[in-house]
């Protein structure tokens, strides 16, 4: 059993990390996909994760959305624990209502979109606001038009998603994390399913989004150049542990380790 | 005896046939309903985290499907008294067969259920919705359509199999059919006649279920 001491209860202090991952390890059986991962995000920042497949970086965002347990360690979001919670003044495993409590603060896009197929692009926006949130029909059909605009989707909102490219259909997913007011942002692989023509329709909303709202994002992708261009950190994950990060100038133009010159120069190849 | 078809004593006996065949929908339906709420159930039980739960639900599944029919209706209406439940042939009937009937509805909704893509569940998390939310609003309408094709043949599965509700002594078609015969001693016209009216119900009703199938799908925005 880990000692669970070694956490604090909820993080005190100036600059208190939007999310912190501190210590943690997430294993499959034998094979450990994550080896003690301490990693800050700070209020606002936009963090990359890189790295071959296998490096664990989905892992990161899955584990932060909750799709994934973890097997050692804590993360904490705007201060408090998510995967745990506080119980006789230690931290013990998060109860399914303390994850529901925590989660609203996170919302996340995948590579494969999961639009919902038996309901319209304003109505898989309108979903969770109204059911989740208990927002009004009206209220959250404002909200949800707004940002079907924003993503440039208003003109096709009452079409199902099997009527939708792929583009189209990943603009209405992000109008619909959005429309949950997360305070936390995952982008999972959000171009990797997409056709070439059609990826940069994406990643021009996500830029959008960097540039005029003050939302924490960590994202996983393949496209270096997009993540230069809009990351304030790069994360280059090997086997399971941070390798290198830095600002994405530093680590793009002057890696400093062996593995994240050898990544780096096989994908500039294959690109 | 050769071949002897009574024209005057088919028409004579239609309608008592006919009044029969109201019962025979009646309990058709009634069994249906329990099953389809009851499988439901049965599907949904072996969902949850409950190992206990899942293993003697898939057991009870298992259970059924592997013993016959006739031998559930017999049990629960003469084996019932025994152990004080003493009910008319109707509700028995209607128990047994709804029971059945559930335990294969339940794998069907299984199924459809198993077709749904853990990325709607995942995506179901994302937007912070509870199991409940998830499996009504998300889950089970996607879950319908795949089902419906099964969900049909045993419609006219059930409704083929109601005259065993005659061996305790439930007036539908068969029954009547049994009764008519041995105060007339004439089979031919009565058991052909039940023969026509199963065809006559059966094949449109499978018709139906793939139109409804198709109308369903287009209606929840589905290919």
């Amino acid at each position: 059993m880990e000692d669970m001491s070694q956490y604090p209860l909820e993080l005190t202090g100036d600059n208190i990390p939007m999310v912190r991952f501190m210590n943690v390890t997430k294993r499959y059986g034998k094979l450990t996909v994550l080896d003690r991962l301490d990693l800050d995000v700070a209020t606002g920042e936009m963090v990359t994760v890189i790295g071959p497949s296998g490096s664990g970086k989905t892992t990161v965002l899955r584990m932060l959305m909750t799709l994934e347990t973890i097997n050692e360690g804590v993360i904490y979001v705007d201060g408090k624990p998510l995967t745990h919670m506080e119980k006789n003044g230690a931290l013990v495993p998060a109860s399914p209502k303390h994850l529901r409590m925590m989660r609203s603060q996170i919302g996340m896009c995948f590579q494969h979109f999961n639009l919902f197929p038996h309901m319209t692009a304003l109505e898989n926006c309108m979903e969770g606001p109204v059911q989740v949130l208990g927002m009004s029909k009206q209220e959250a059909r404002k909200r949800s038009e707004d940002l079907l605009d924003l993503v440039g989707m208003i003109e096709k909102k009452d079409q199902h998603p099997s009527r939708l490219s792929g583009g189209q259909q990943q603009r209405v997913a992000i109008a619909r994390a959005l429309a949950m007011r997360p305070k936390v942002m995952l982008f999972d692989e959000v171009t990797s399913a997409l056709d070439p023509e059609v990826i940069g329709e994406v990643t021009n909303v996500i830029r959008d989004l960097v540039d005029k709202h003050n939302l924490t994002m960590l994202m996983v992708t393949h496209q270096m150049g997009f993540a230069k261009d809009i990351s304030d950190r790069i994360c280059f994950f090997f086997d399971g542990s941070i390798e290198e990060q830095g600002a994405p100038d530093a680590l793009f133009g002057n890696p400093q380790r062996e593995r994240t010159q050898q990544f780096l120069s096989a994908v500039k190849e294959a690109g | 005896m050769g071949f002897h078809w009574k024209w005057d004593f088919t028409w004579e006996i239609l309608p008592r046939l006919l009044e029969a065949t109201l019962n025979t929908l009646i309990a058709a339906g009634a069994g249906y309903a329990i099953a389809i709420v009851l499988g439901l159930v049965l599907a949904l039980a072996q969902r949850t985290p409950y190992r206990a739960l899942t293993f003697v639900v898939r057991e009870f599944v298992e259970f059924i499907r592997s013993t016959p029919l006739i031998l559930q209706i017999f049990f629960v209406f003469y084996v019932g008294p025994q152990f004080g439940v003493r009910m008319s042939p109707w509700t028995s009937g209607m128990i047994a067969i709804g029971l059945h009937y559930s335990a294969y509805l339940s794998e069907v909704y299984r199924g459809g259920l198993n077709s749904v893509g853990k990325g709607q569940w995942e995506a179901c998390t994302a937007l912070n919705m509870s199991p409940r939310q998830a499996y009504t609003r998300i889950i089970i309408p996607q879950a319908v359509p795949p089902a419906l094709a099964g969900m049909g043949n045993y419609l006219v599965g059930i409704f083929k199999d109601t005259p065993m509700l005659s061996v305790i002594g439930v007036a539908e078609l068969m029954h009547t059919a049994n009764a008519i015969g041995s105060e007339s001693y004439r089979f031919l016209e009565p058991y052909t006649l039940v023969g026509v009216i199963f065809l006559a119900i059966s094949l449109p009703a499978a018709g139906f279920i793939r139109v409804f199938e198709t109308y369903v799908r287009r209606k929840l925005g589905l290919k």
